[in-house]
């Protein structure tokens, strides 16, 4: 009963307030003082201004120190009124709230400098601090920590004190950690509490927190700070060894995506088809295609755009491998070399037919609602359309495994690259397995293409960066080997994400095609050769 | 020597060298002597045009000797002519002096734009000329051999060799981009003012780099027959044809191999060095891996196998493209190189030259009998009968 009151009491002073702040432009207090000094184009008079503002509790506070953090607060130095532009063009006068109908003449913006900026931020974090809503109240708690301003203490222990939301807590909790660490008379406990506290957070900020703390502290706290530092230091190695592993794990993904079909048409056919790129780039194409049409007709089915995209994908891709097999690369077979040269010609042309049809600028492709986002997994940020992806091709090379094992093509297939004339004696109609083959392997990078849109530019240019590390893979891995092309894609993913922050992108780059130039010295059929009689057919 | 030079010049080379000779002469003449403007004259933009093409002749002719007589197919020719190219280039750079647009007598203009505090190691020697053209054979000469050294040696053949070439020309791609690898980055070399003291925008230099080029071509026209005429050459066949069975009867397969890449890559470099001072700029787009794939179509279309062939398909096809992408077709010329790709590969495997001797050969063969026949005939002998007959 007695709460009751008094929140009833608390409302009707806030009522009250609320009153005197907007209907009583002539009553000047400690908040009107505070706001006419933003007119006195003194950095010190704004810094004292800023700070008294966001004490004063009054509602109009935060309005006026975000407008002056994004250069809206104008002032008047003549009548010492101040106004604020807000964002949709009305203003306001700052110290009562009322509507100004125009500035008056003479106005001039309230200036900052980096100082002042840094007060800006903290008042703003501890404005916030109380919102309604819980992620600004953890962005204004974030803010805190970084400016360990000791004037917020008192908020953010009545913000902590009735937080429910449990990782705004622990913001909290940081912040107020923070402050007391850098507060000059508290305690040792306290402190040595606050720097586990900071410890536990273990991320970049938090290192540089205790950085920042600076030498003179007394000894045991001086030791505290070390052995935390050095913890934190230990963690964030470790994180970043698990960052670049899923960076690599994520780079050989896509990789191995884009080198499965060409392990089926190179490595087990044997055909150098070097327009399989312009395969994964129709793949890429046909879900552009796919997307626009559910964007004009059904865009409730946005969401399925690439469920849909995926086997379309396969069928024209598959299609269009099934026309080059039949059309050219069947009166090749045998002369690898010519197979290479009219390939390259085909990629040329599809590449300029796309560039036709589509123009040849870049094709927006959107990511349905479950591929965009990420999460956090410890220090490290995981976005969701890479997980998909890697998850994808997972799949898709287990499927394909399981058809060369377990279907009729498959044994086929397998049949007629061991011994062709075997096959066909065992009445194997092996020129339809040819055909069937190169198209498995052409639908297989129209897929890919389906994935690849998600992180990827669609232009025409699209499959040309990735034919050259498509080959490198295989070859890496070793030719006719599916087993191999796995384990190459993900090495070089991996090799490549290390070596990236050692050397910088271009140079890792360089360093990995140097480095498989000199492996295939050492293991000219790859890494897992194919031994016997295969090898000279 | 003499006995090289004569077996190597049957009839067909002598008319390749008499046309390029002629050629390259009356261009020059009429360039030079006639008025501008006159209906025979040729522009002096023209002249570099065609300097171009003799240049791309000559890559041609490498690329010819490694895959039509020894079967390499190299993806990355193209590395070794911009490598030459930029040789020259530098010799170039360094010629500026103290004209360039901030006006360093000893940094070029980049390297000053970069903060380059002084010259680096790899530039040094390059205001000699006679330095930069030893660079233009040795860079080249010296990367193909330590890659063919490599190569070779472990047996990468055919298609693998095709594709690791590739690869060692997209990463050179990717380092002359870079800004600190001190050749210039993405906008390469340019602005050349001077070459051994005369201008090379003039049109009497431009001439002579004109008649330089096509003098190069057939050096090496003369070189790459010699080559192919000689017992080497009948080994480099060999290989081509069977690899192992070579290397069974006892012949040291790498070595010969390394011996004609080497030469080959020397030639693409000086290609690259005629071709920068014509061409005014090289930068690192010439090292992209689709001009190494293109020029070996020149080969292709010429004929490859007929070092005549080479030479021809570098001109016209290239002619063709200046044609076709200056024009109202220009969107068209993907579509064309890519069919050409396409229907030389399956139609016309031997390219023009090839299937003109295969349709001319037998006709010229009938002929001569022929005419052995009736003068036998004359002769009161009568001909032997034929033992295929």
């Amino acid at each position: 009963m007695s709460t009751n009151i008094i929140d009833r009491l608390r409302a009707a002073v806030l009522a009250l307030l609320l009153t005197v702040a907007f209907a009583a432009p002539a009553l000047a207090g400690p908040f009107e003082d505070a706001v006419a000094k933003f007119a006195n184009d003194d950095f010190s008079d704004t810094a004292a201004a800023v700070e008294a503002v966001a004490a004063s509790g009054n509602p109009l506070a935060l309005p006026i120190i975000s407008a002056l953090q994004e250069g809206r607060l104008v002032a008047d130095p003549g009548s010492k009124k101040v106004f604020v532009k807000q964002a949709d063009g009305k203003i306001i006068d700052a110290a009562t709230g009322a509507a100004v109908d125009k500035l008056p003449d003479g106005v001039a913006d309230v200036r900052l400098n980096n100082r002042l900026r840094r007060a800006v931020e903290a008042a703003l974090g501890s404005l916030t601090l109380l919102s309604p809503d819980p992620a600004r109240r953890i962005a204004a708690a974030q803010s805190v920590f970084k400016s360990h301003d000791a004037n917020a203490l008192p908020v953010v222990e009545e913000a902590l004190a009735k937080e429910t939301n449990r990782s705004a807590k622990a913001a909290f909790t940081e912040a107020r950690a923070a402050i007391l660490l850098f507060k000059p008379d508290v305690s040792e406990a306290d402190k040595l509490d606050a720097i586990a506290v900071v410890k536990a957070k273990g991320d970049q900020e938090a290192m540089a927190l205790l950085t920042s703390l600076g030498p003179d502290q007394p000894p045991l706290i001086k030791t505290a700070v070390a052995g935390a530092i050095s913890s934190i230091q230990s963690d964030l190695a470790m994180w970043s060894m698990v960052q670049n592993a899923w960076y690599g794990i994520s780079l050989g993904s896509v990789l191995l995506l884009a080198a499965i079909g060409l392990a089926i048409t190179f490595g087990v056919m044997g055909v150098i088809n070097m327009a399989h790129g312009e395969m994964v780039m129709i793949g890429a194409y046909t879900t552009f295609v796919v997307q626009e049409v559910i964007r004009t007709r059904y865009p409730g089915l946005f969401d399925v755009s690439l469920l849909i995209a995926v086997p379309l994908a396969f069928v024209v891709a598959g299609a269009i491998g099934v026309a080059i097999e039949r059309g050219i690369i069947r009166f090749l077979y045998g002369r690898p070399l010519e197979t290479l040269l009219a390939t390259w010609g085909l990629s040329l042309v599809l590449q300029q037919a796309v560039r036709t049809a589509f123009g040849p600028t870049n094709r927006e492709v959107g990511n349905p609602s479950w591929m965009s986002g990420a999460f956090e997994l410890g220090q490290i940020t995981i976005t969701y359309n890479r997980l998909w992806i890697l998850v994808f091709t997972l799949a898709v090379f287990g499927i394909l495994l399981a058809m060369l094992r377990y279907t009729a093509l498959g044994l086929e297939m397998r049949a007629v690259t061991q011994n062709r004339r075997m096959a066909a004696s065992m009445g194997i109609a092996t020129s339809r397995v040819d055909a069937l083959t190169f198209g498995l392997g052409s639908g297989i990078a129209g897929i890919a293409g389906v994935a690849l849109s998600q992180i990827d530019n669609v232009s025409p240019n699209l499959g040309q960066s990735y034919i050259i590390d498509s080959f490198m893979v295989v070859v890496f891995g070793g030719v006719g080997n599916l087993w191999g092309t796995l384990v190459g894609a993900f090495t070089l993913g991996i090799a490549n994400k290390f070596l990236e922050p050692v050397a910088g992108a271009v140079l890792g780059k360089i360093a990995i095609l140097v480095l498989i130039i000199l492996f295939i010295q050492k293991r000219p059929r790859g890494l897992f050769a194919l031994k016997g009689r295969a090898v000279e057919a | 020597m003499q006995h090289i030079l004569t077996r190597s010049l049957d009839r067909a080379a002598t008319t390749f060298i008499l046309v390029v000779a002629g050629l390259g002469i009356l261009i020059s003449l009429s360039n030079i002597l006639l008025p501008a403007g006159s209906f025979f004259q040729v522009p002096t933009y023209l002249v570099a045009l065609f300097g171009k093409y003799v240049c791309y002749a000559i890559l041609a002719l490498s690329i010819d000797l490694i895959w039509g007589y020894c079967g390499i197919l190299s993806l990355g020719h193209g590395a070794f002519f911009a490598l030459g190219g930029y040789a020259m280039g530098m010799y170039l750079m360094r010629q500026i002096g103290s004209r360039g647009v901030y006006g360093n007598p000893i940094l070029p203009d980049f390297m000053v734009f970069l903060n380059y505090p002084k010259l680096p190691w790899y530039w040094h020697g390059f205001d000699m000329f006679w330095f930069a053209a030893l660079m233009v054979l040795l860079v080249p000469g010296l990367l193909a051999f330590c890659f063919g050294w490599l190569a070779f040696r472990s047996r990468v053949t055919g298609v693998y060799l095709s594709i690791i070439t590739q690869a060692m020309t997209y990463a050179l791609l990717l380092a002359f981009f870079r800004n600190d690898f001190g050749f210039g980055g993405n906008n390469g070399l340019t602005d050349f003012k001077d070459i051994l003291g005369f201008n090379v925008q003039a049109d009497g230099t431009r001439v002579a780099l004109f008649l330089l080029s096509c003098f190069s071509l057939i050096l090496a026209f003369l070189i790459c027959r010699a080559v192919v005429t000689s017992k080497l050459g009948k080994l480099l066949i060999a290989i081509r044809d069977a690899e192992s069975r070579t290397r069974f009867l006892g012949y040291r397969v790498e070595s010969y191999k390394l011996f004609v890449f080497t030469l080959s890559a020397c030639m693409a470099g000086v290609a690259g060095a005629l071709y920068v001072p014509q061409v005014g700029i090289i930068n690192p787009s010439e090292f992209a891996p689709g001009n190494s794939i293109e020029a070996v179509i020149w080969v292709a279309v010429g004929g490859r196998g007929t070092l005549t062939g080479a030479a021809l398909g570098a001109v016209v096809v290239n002619y063709a493209k200046t044609y076709f992408t200056s024009g109202p077709l220009a969107p068209y010329w993907l579509f064309m190189l890519g069919a050409l790709f396409i229907l030389v590969t399956l139609l016309l495997p031997k390219g023009i030259v090839g299937t003109f001797n295969a349709w001319w050969e037998p006709w010229k063969a009938q002929r001569i009998s022929d005419a052995d026949e009736s003068a036998a005939r004359e002769d009161g002998i009568e001909p032997k009968p034929n033992p295929a007959e």
